[in-house]
């Protein structure tokens, strides 16, 4: 008797639980011959919000770490991502991509894990700067995470857009909750395995499938939103978001990067979820012949 | 005295019918303020100091200053020995000064400490006396003891309203429950009360509905009102509306106000008025926006 294959439900990822959309609607993805591949959670607004609530519990533990443990953690990703390349490259294939280019991208977000995992305790100590001024104060600046970042990922591309955007935004102490690309959502899901097998805690980072078009609205008008990553070029999009993101100040970043090329790595995607904090730390005076603390 | 059984599994399925009403929109407006108008807003820490319970009763009187036509808690609980204090700071604002007494939260004193306890509540001006019955007697089958211990404290409690905690988290079954709340009505409660919030877990839907239903026996039976009050564990505005759904259709209209109805916590306001905020504004609320204590 020939055996049945076990096919996988593909399901969000909230706080570090595998749950269906809480709406119950699925969109179907076809491959180039429209054949179906699989049902895909259409999440809803609810969801997002559900994420939002998670994000912001972790976010006290996650940005309370060592950088050191950051770094270890963001590793193990890379180390779990790894061992399960075989399957993000079917994923891949599946998704329109050659053969040669699904090997290409998984290797390539693995490195790029590794590129962040390494930023993590030195990123800082980059952008801090000691500042001179006129009376006797230690005065210096140093980043610290801005907290729940929301992300549109890149439409274009199923794990290494996702993986370049994601990865910088936890490396700095943030939490994320990323919607994955709407016409290849298959490697983020499974790339949510990879996260919760890789010592990261619940709800640090959170991945939604659906409508870019539905869900934009809420995800950059939540006032517990405080930041929001959108990859992508429709200009309807970027308005609506910087429009929403006054109501409580939200930053906002668009990237258009190809992010196949090593430019598409580098600090400064760090420091956009970071905030400048300034410390006036009163010493005894300055002057001629060096300051006295 | 004879106390009904419980058919626990009957009661977590009618719980489980209760929790399927969809409330929205406008009714949802209307069920957050009733529920937020029914709230002891309560501090029962040993670190509580003067500022705490202070700030306490500012946040009854003013939930939310932004939010015009946001009714004020229904009362403050503290210790004997903030009780005092807090109804000065209350003065004529209506929220009324709630003080647990009788060796809360364990019970275990003598019956001249519990009386002592209560008489200084009362004297320093609380309008609610929250006493807890001695569960170990309870659980020994000294029924009379319990009986007795409370139709005492009642007793020293004159004018003040006497709401009993039956801390239904150490009586192990439903139908201790029931037969506890049938003491505690018959000794003279005006109120009955599930936890103290110290154990877990704490007021649970299926607790509450059996304490409702005994409740409406004993209205049937002797025409008394008796009011409730689940305490400890409640948090989120649609779990509130989820009792007053259960208490409209065990009890009826004449329970749903906060003479008879009441939530024991302190973190359920927050969550209902950033609900609140979002029927008015549309969009999801953050933390950030509304007071911490």
């Amino acid at each position: 008797m020939a055996r049945i294959e076990i096919l996988k439900t593909y399901k969000l990822y909230i706080g570090g639980q595998f749950p269906r959309t809480e709406s119950g609607r699925y969109y179907t993805l076809l491959d180039k011959k429209n054949k179906v591949i699989a049902d895909i959670c259409l999440g809803s607004r609810k969801d997002f919000r559900n994420a939002v609530v998670a994000a912001r519990a972790a976010f006290g533990a996650w940005s309370g770490r060592t950088a050191y443990n950051r770094a270890q953690i963001l590793y193990r990703i890379a180390e779990m991502l790894e061992t399960r390349k075989a399957q993000f490259i079917v994923e891949l294939i599946q998704q329109g991509s050659t053969k040669i280019n699904a090997e290409k991208e998984v290797a390539l977000a693995v490195d790029r894990l590794v590129y962040y995992a390494g930023w993590c305790d030195k990123f800082q100590q980059i952008f801090s700067s000691v500042n001179p001024v006129a009376s006797s104060h230690f005065n210096f600046s140093v980043p610290e995470p801005t907290g729940v970042v929301a992300v549109v990922a890149p439409q274009d591309s199923s794990l290494i857009g996702l993986v370049s955007i994601i990865a910088p935004i936890i490396a700095g102490g943030n939490v994320c909750i990323a919607l994955a690309s709407e016409k290849m959502p298959l490697c983020s899901i499974t790339f949510a395995e990879v996260l919760a097998t890789s010592d990261l805690a619940a709800g640090v980072v959170n991945i939604l499938t659906g409508k870019t078009s539905e869900l934009i609205s809420h995800m950059s008008s939540h006032m517990d939103v405080n930041a929001v990553v959108y990859a992508g070029k429709d200009q309807k999009e970027i308005l609506l978001i910087k429009e929403n993101a006054t109501l409580n100040v939200k930053r906002v970043f668009v990237y258009q990067n190809d992010w196949n090329k090593t430019e598409s790595q580098n600090p400064y995607f760090i420091f956009d979820a970071q905030e400048i904090k300034t410390t006036w730390h009163p010493i005894e005076s300055i002057g001629v012949g060096g300051a006295k603390y | 005295m004879k106390s009904s059984l419980i058919d626990q599994v009957g009661v977590e399925e009618r719980v489980a019918r209760f929790n399927t009403r969809s409330i929205k929109k406008q009714s949802k407006v209307e069920g957050l303020k009733i529920a937020i108008s029914m709230i002891d807003l309560t501090t029962l820490e040993g670190k509580d100091t003067e500022g705490k319970v202070r700030q306490l009763c500012y946040k009854a009187q003013h939930l939310h200053v932004d939010m015009p036509g946001v009714p004020t808690a229904a009362a403050v609980c503290v210790y004997p020995t903030f009780v005092k204090l807090a109804k000065k700071e209350l003065g004529n604002s209506g929220v009324k000064v709630a003080s647990v007494a009788t060796a809360f939260p364990s019970g275990q004193s003598t019956l001249a400490v519990k009386i002592a306890d209560t008489k200084f509540a009362v004297e320093s001006g609380a309008d609610e006396v929250d006493m807890v019955i001695s569960r170990g007697e309870f659980l020994s089958g000294n029924y009379n003891f319990v009986f007795d211990e409370i139709s005492e404290i009642k007793a020293a409690c004159g004018p003040a309203r006497l709401k009993v905690i039956l801390e239904t988290g150490e009586l192990a079954t439903l139908d201790n429950v029931r037969r506890a709340s049938e003491i505690a009505m018959r000794a003279g409660a005006d109120f009955i009360k599930t936890s103290t919030g110290k154990i877990q877990p704490a007021a649970t839907q299926p607790v509450t509905l059996v304490m409702l239903e005994a409740i409406r026996d004993y209205y049937y039976e002797t025409g008394i009102m008796i009011g409730m009050k689940p305490a400890g564990g409640i948090s989120t505005a649609k779990v509130a509306l989820q009792y007053l759904v259960m208490v409209r259709e065990t009890l009826g209209n004449a329970w749903l106000n906060n003479h008879w109805f009441r939530f024991g916590a302190s973190s359920l306001a927050n969550d209902i008025l950033m609900q609140l905020a979002k029927e008015s504004s549309g969009v999801y609320q953050g933390g950030d926006y509304f007071s911490k204590d």
